[in-house]
């Protein structure tokens, strides 16, 4: 029932004043476009705009999917997450803060190696004492210290960074784990940013 | 004033407002931040200072140059409004082209008239679509040029022929399409009213109003960091590389598709351009 209320909350936020036509057009003639704008990349480069299942109803969407359908990815979402083998969930709230500040990585214009940052910051409020931050996310200051440290909190909040989607359907977050951008220890890192009492988040 | 003045200028009003702002309880330091950008903006918004108006001069130049096979300059290429008219035809682009059976943005239109009325080789011109260091793009003067004949007129997007009304509705979907490593679309910055990147403004372009507005009608812009004129195609571009989206062909139909939609969105949006931006 929570589910439900919450998917009925996110048509509510989500619904465009606008968007009328992009549920109606045949999404053979949106492939088309697709097809034609990345004809001359590379395999693996047109692997990258080719969606998964979930990527496909969230744009349909509007991120806004019926309640059925956010059961069904939610529940798709949580049977992929992969929690560290040694069930630490906690690594070093200043490699994190590095994870959290950086965005490169993965971008035409980066080479292969370049090192690929979470760049939370770019949307999320996180330390007060950084006053460049995004607001596309919700702040995430005082993150742990508000949940009390709890080790399954930073479990809970490990399980959103790997995969947001495995809580809220067509979150807008990206799905960093499931789609191998951040490492195990990078999200570890980040996971330790957000809960360790010494991180700058709950100063 | 030169290029290195203004990015002197921009580096120095940056650390200017982060060390204003230091002082200051968080939100009046985020209103305190926020009033400096908007003052830095207003400061290089001088049409007498703005580099993009030697861009303009060059397009004029080059809309007369007669080149290609046939040695003939562009002013016989009809942008819409007639053979040669320059005045608001960029208000009303992109639009469909009988004569090619196609909707074209200017940039489309441009490489078309190259091709059929001068026989020019437009490789070389697509090579240089983005300027930068030693590298001047034909493509940024022209649309400059043609796009300063509509500065002071509002966007009319053409929607009547079925082909822009598929263009507009393939527009859409492409707007909300999410995909990539980071299942980012173009919502996912653009779609709420308010919201910031980092310190960045992020104009709101899933519904019609003052946003898209605003945005539609200052591009194409000067980009004070890039020392060049900016078009649509560029900045569409940049779009899929902060998404983590491959590289998006130049004059493709898609980005096309998502410049009718966005023009949609801006419709009525007053045209001021050359515009400058940090």
């Amino acid at each position: 029932m929570k589910k439900i209320i919450l998917a009925a909350c996110i048509a509510l936020a989500s619904g465009s004043a606008f968007a009328q036509s992009a549920s109606k057009v045949d999404p053979a003639l949106v492939d088309r476009y697709v097809q034609s704008m990345w004809s001359k990349v590379s395999d693996e480069w047109k692997a990258r705009v080719k969606q998964d299942e979930t990527q496909a109803i969230c744009s349909a969407t509007l991120n806004a999917p019926s309640a059925a359908e956010f059961e069904k990815i939610v529940a798709r979402e949580k049977a992929a997450v992969v929690f560290p083998a040694d069930g630490k969930v906690m690594g070093d709230w200043k490699a994190g803060l590095k994870v959290a500040n950086t965005g490169t990585g993965g971008q035409f214009s980066d080479k292969p190696e370049t090192y690929k940052g979470g760049n939370c910051y770019a949307c999320h409020q996180m330390a007060p004492s950084e006053l460049s931050f995004g607001t596309l996310g919700p702040s995430l200051t005082g993150y742990g210290k508000a949940r009390k440290f709890a080790p399954e909190e930073a479990k809970a909040a490990y399980a959103k960074i790997y995969n947001a989607q495995a809580v809220m359907a067509c979150s807008q977050m990206p799905r960093f784990g499931h789609n191998k951008f951040l490492t195990e220890q990078q999200m570890k890192d980040v996971t330790a940013f957000l809960f360790d009492p010494e991180s700058p988040v709950n100063k | 004033m030169t290029d290195m003045g203004f990015k002197k200028m921009a580096g120095w009003l940056a650390a200017l407002v982060l060390v204003a702002a230091s002082c200051l309880p968080a939100s009046a330091q985020q209103d305190a931040a926020e009033k400096e950008i908007e003052r830095y903006r207003a400061m290089i918004n001088d049409p007498m200072a703005n580099p993009g108006f030697l861009a303009v001069d060059r397009g004029e130049a080059l809309w007369a140059r007669k080149r290609g096979a046939k040695n003939v300059s562009l002013e016989s290429c009809d942008l819409g409004e007639g053979a040669g008219k320059l005045e608001g035809a960029y208000a009303k682009l992109p639009r469909y082209f009988k004569d090619a059976d196609r909707v074209m943005d200017l940039e489309q239109r441009l490489l078309w008239c190259m091709q059929k009325i001068q026989e020019l080789d437009t490789a070389d011109i697509v090579k240089r679509r983005f300027g930068g260091p030693g590298v001047e793009s034909d493509m940024q003067d022209l649309v400059g040029f043609i796009a300063n004949k509509s500065s002071g007129m509002k966007y009319q997007p053409q929607v009547s022929h079925p082909k822009e009304k598929e263009m507009l509705a393939v527009g859409e979907a492409l707007f909300h399409r999410r995909a990539g490593v980071n299942d980012f679309s173009c919502t996912t910055c653009h779609g709420d009213d308010g919201r910031r990147i980092r310190l960045q403004a992020l104009p709101n372009f899933a519904k019609p109003g003052k946003d898209a507005q605003e945005t539609m009608g200052s591009w194409p812009t000067y980009r004070v960091s890039q020392s060049q004129l900016r078009t649509m195609q560029h900045r569409l571009w940049d779009c899929y590389r902060q998404m983590r989206h491959p590289i998006p062909e130049y004059g493709s139909d898609g980005i096309t598709a998502l410049t009718v939609y966005m023009v949609q969105m801006g419709a009525g949006g007053e045209i001021t351009v050359p515009s400058i931006k940090r």
